[in-house]
C-alpha cells in the first residue's frame, strides 16, 4: 500500500486522477488500506462502506475512461458524519435509539458529494446527536486524538476530524451548532470551516438545534476545506432555511491568499482568565504574522459575547427537547417494552430512557425546564434577546473591520474522561465558536501551531460578515502559507499518536 | 431556588423519560448547577430588545404547488419497529375500558 497517497491533499488527488496519474480505485485502496492499519486504535469510524467505496471509485474511473467531464472533487475520498442520512448505509448519530437505523432517503449534502464524484468511506462517530465536545458522549465509545491517543479529538464532529487528521481520509464533512468542527479542527490540528447559516443544506440532518445546525467541511489545508465548502453548498429548496443566494467564491479567496489591506479586528472578549497560556501565546504570535503579511489591526469590543455560552444552553436545549421528541418508537429506531400491557406512552418514556445517553436527557431536560410554562420569559424569553444583542454586536464590529479572529478554544485537546460528568468545563469548549453560531456568521478554524505547555495544536478563529465566507479562506491561506514556509513542512507530521 | 426531586419528576414525565431514581438525584443537581450559570442571560436582556429565534430574516417559503413522488409506504415501513397491514403498529393509545 502506497503511503504516499494517503498524504496527499484532496486537491492533488483530484487532479492527480483528472490528469489519469492516478485511478479513483488506488487512491480509495489507500485508504481503506489505512484505515484497517489504524481503526482500531483511533476508531473514526462507525460504519465503514468499503464495497459502496470501492463501487463509487470504480464509477469515477469509468466516467474519466469514456472522457466525461468529472466534478472539482471526483474520486477523493470522504469521512461523512454519522448525522447524515445515507440510503446505503446506517445512520446512528451516535445514538442506541438508532442503532441500525437504515434511512430510506440521502440528505442533500450525501447526494451532493455523491454526485460531485466524492468517494464516500463511511460514517464517523460523533457526540449522540451531535450534543458534546469530545465524541465521549457516543454510544458506541470515543474517538481519539491523532496527536495522542488518551486524549479527546474534540466534537461533536470528532470522528470525522480524527479521521482526517489520521490520514484515513482526505476530507471529511461535520456539522457546527455551537462549533462542533471548529473545536474538532482546533484541537486536531487542522482545518474546520462554518459556513453562513443557511448556506449548507440540512435537509436530511438529523436535526438537534434546528436555529444553529449549520453542516461544513474538514479538511488538512485551507485549499481542500474551500474545494469541500464550494461543493457542500448552495440553495436547496427541500430545506426552508436555505439561503437563495449565490455560493461566495471560497476557492478562488484560498488559492488569492493575500490579505494586503485587510482589517483584522481582535475580541478582547475571547481572550485572558480560563485560557492556556500557551494557546494564548501562539494566537498571540498568529495576529503579528498576519499584520507582517499587510493587514491592518484592530482591537474591536464585543461585550455580549461573553453571554453566548449562557444563551446557547438555554435556546440549543429547547430546540433539542422538541427535535428528539420525534424519538418516540412508533415509526423508527428502537422499541423497547412493547409486551402487550403497556400503553404507547409507556413504551416511548421506556424507549427514550433506554436508548438516549446522559448528555442528551440532561439536554432534554434543560431544555423542557427553559421552555415550560413560568420559565418560557425568564430563560427562553432572555437567550433570544441576548441572541439579538450578540448579532448586534457582530454588525458593529463589522462597520469597522473586514474579519474578527479569536482562539478558536481556551485549552488544547483535553484528556479522555476528564470533563464527562462534569457539564460545564465541558460546555467551556465552545466559548469562542457559540457566538457565531447565535447570529449566523461564518466562521473557520486554521492552525496556528503547536502549544508550547503541551506540544499540542491551537487553532486560530476566523469570523465574517454573513455570506462574506470568503474572506475567512482569503486569510486563512495566507496564515497557512506563511506558517507552513516558516516551518518547511505539513504541520500534521508532527502528529505522532498513531506513528 | 434551587430544583428540587419532584420538580426533575415532573420534567421527565413531560419530557416522556422514564427516568431511574438514581438519574434524578443526579440531575437534581447538575441541572441547578447549569440553570444557575446560564440564569446570567437576565443581565443583560433589557426590555424593548427584540429577540432573535433565528438567524436568517425570512418570512413563510413557498414552493409550486406541483405534485412529487413520494417515498414508496415498504420503504417507510422497512425501518419501523412493527408494521402491519401497511401502516405502523403501535401499543394501545387509550386506557382499557
Amino acid at each position: 500500500m502506497d503511503s504516499g497517497i494517503v498524504r496527499m491533499s484532496a486537491a492533488d488527488l483530484a487532479a492527480g486522477i483528472a490528469a489519469g496519474d492516478l485511478s479513483a480505485a488506488e487512491v480509495t485502496e489507500a485508504h481503506l488500506g489505512r484505515i484497517e492499519a489504524v481503526e482500531d486504535r483511533v476508531h473514526s469510524f462507525l460504519h465503514v462502506s468499503a464495497e459502496q467505496a470501492r463501487r463509487a471509485a470504480q464509477a469515477v474511473d469509468a466516467q474519466r475512461a469514456a472522457g466525461e467531464p468529472l466534478g472539482p472533487l471526483a474520486g477523493v475520498p470522504l469521512a461523512l458524519k454519522d448525522v447524515f442520512t445515507t440510503m446505503d448505509m446506517p445512520t446512528t448519530c451516535g445514538s442506541a435509539i438508532l442503532d441500525g437505523w437504515r434511512p430510506p432517503y440521502d440528505a442533500t449534502i450525501t447526494r451532493r458529494l455523491r454526485e460531485a464524484g466524492v468517494v464516500l468511506l463511511g460514517k464517523t462517530n460523533m457526540d449522540e446527536f451531535a450534543m458534546g465536545s469530545s465524541t465521549e458522549n457516543s454510544a458506541f465509545g470515543p474517538s481519539r486524538n491523532p496527536w495522542d491517543l488518551a486524549r479527546v479529538p474534540g466534537g461533536s464532529s470528532g470522528g470525522s476530524a480524527a479521521a482526517v487528521a489520521g490520514f484515513e481520509a482526505p476530507l471529511g464533512v461535520g456539522t457546527d451548532t455551537g462549533g462542533s468542527i471548529r473545536q474538532p479542527a482546533a484541537v486536531c490540528g487542522l482545518v474546520g470551516g462554518k459556513p453562513t447559516y443557511g448556506a449548507t443544506s440540512r435537509y436530511g440532518l438529523v436535526a438537534f438545534a434546528s436555529s444553529l445546525d449549520t453542516p461544513g467541511p474538514l479538511a488538512r489545508t485551507v485549499l481542500d476545506a474551500a474545494l469541500l465548502h464550494e461543493v457542500m453548498a448552495g440553495h436547496d429548496p427541500r430545506d426552508s432555511t436555505s439561503v437563495d443566494s449565490p455560493v461566495p467564491p471560497v476557492v478562488a479567496a484560498a488559492r488569492q491568499a493575500d490579505i494586503s489591506g485587510l482589517t483584522v479586528g481582535i475580541v478582547p472578549e475571547l481572550s485572558g482568565e480560563g485560557y492556556q497560556p500557551g494557546v494564548l501565546a501562539r494566537f498571540a504570535e498568529a495576529v503579528e504574522l498576519l499584520e507582517s503579511l499587510g493587514a491592518k489591526l484592530m482591537e474591536v469590543s464585543c461585550p455580549h459575547f461573553t453571554y453566548g455560552l449562557a444563551a446557547y444552553y438555554l435556546i440549543a436545549p429547547s430546540e433539542c427537547s422538541s427535535n428528539l421528541a420525534r424519538f418516540d418508537a412508533m415509526r423508527f429506531g428502537l422499541r423497547c417494552g412493547d409486551d402487550g400491557t403497556r400503553s404507547a406512552e409507556e413504551v416511548m418514556s421506556l424507549t427514550r430512557e433506554s436508548g438516549f445517553g446522559a448528555e442528551v436527557k440532561r439536554r432534554i431536560m434543560l431544555g423542557t425546564y427553559a421552555l415550560s410554562s413560568g420559565y418560557y420569559d425568564a430563560y427562553y424569553g432572555k437567550a433570544q434577546q441576548v441572541r439579538t444583542l450578540i448579532t448586534r454586536d457582530f454588525q458593529a464590529a463589522f462597520e469597522q473591520v473586514d474579519v474578527l479572529v479569536s482562539p478558536t478554544t481556551p485549552t488544547t485537546a483535553f484528556p479522555i474522561g476528564e470533563r464527562v460528568d462534569d457539564p460545564m468545563a465541558m460546555y467551556l469548549a465552545d466559548l469562542c465558536t457559540i457566538p457565531a453560531n447565535l447570529s449566523g456568521n461564518p466562521a473557520l478554524s486554521v492552525p496556528c501551531g503547536l502549544s508550547p505547555d503541551d506540544g499540542l495544536p491551537v487553532g486560530l478563529q476566523i469570523m465574517a460578515p454573513v455570506l462574506a465566507d470568503d474572506r475567512l479562506y482569503r486569510v486563512a491561506a495566507a496564515l497557512e502559507a506563511a506558517l507552513d514556509r516558516r516551518r518547511g513542512y505539513p504541520l500534521l507530521d508532527d502528529a505522532k499518536g498513531l506513528a | 431556588m434551587p430544583i428540587a426531586r419532584e420538580d426533575v419528576a415532573h420534567l421527565a414525565r413531560l419530557a416522556r423519560l422514564a427516568l431511574a431514581d438514581d438519574e434524578l438525584d443526579h440531575l437534581a443537581a447538575q441541572l441547578d448547577q447549569i440553570i444557575t450559570a446560564v440564569a446570567r442571560v437576565q443581565e443583560v436582556a433589557a426590555d424593548g430588545i427584540p429577540p432573535t429565534s433565528h438567524s436568517v430574516p425570512m418570512q413563510n417559503v413557498f414552493r409550486d404547488d406541483v405534485t412529487e413522488p413520494c417515498l414508496p409506504a415498504e420503504a417507510v415501513l422497512a425501518a419501523a419497529p412493527a408494521a402491519e397491514q401497511q401502516r405502523f403498529r403501535v401499543p394501545r393509545i387509550l386506557a382499557e375500558e
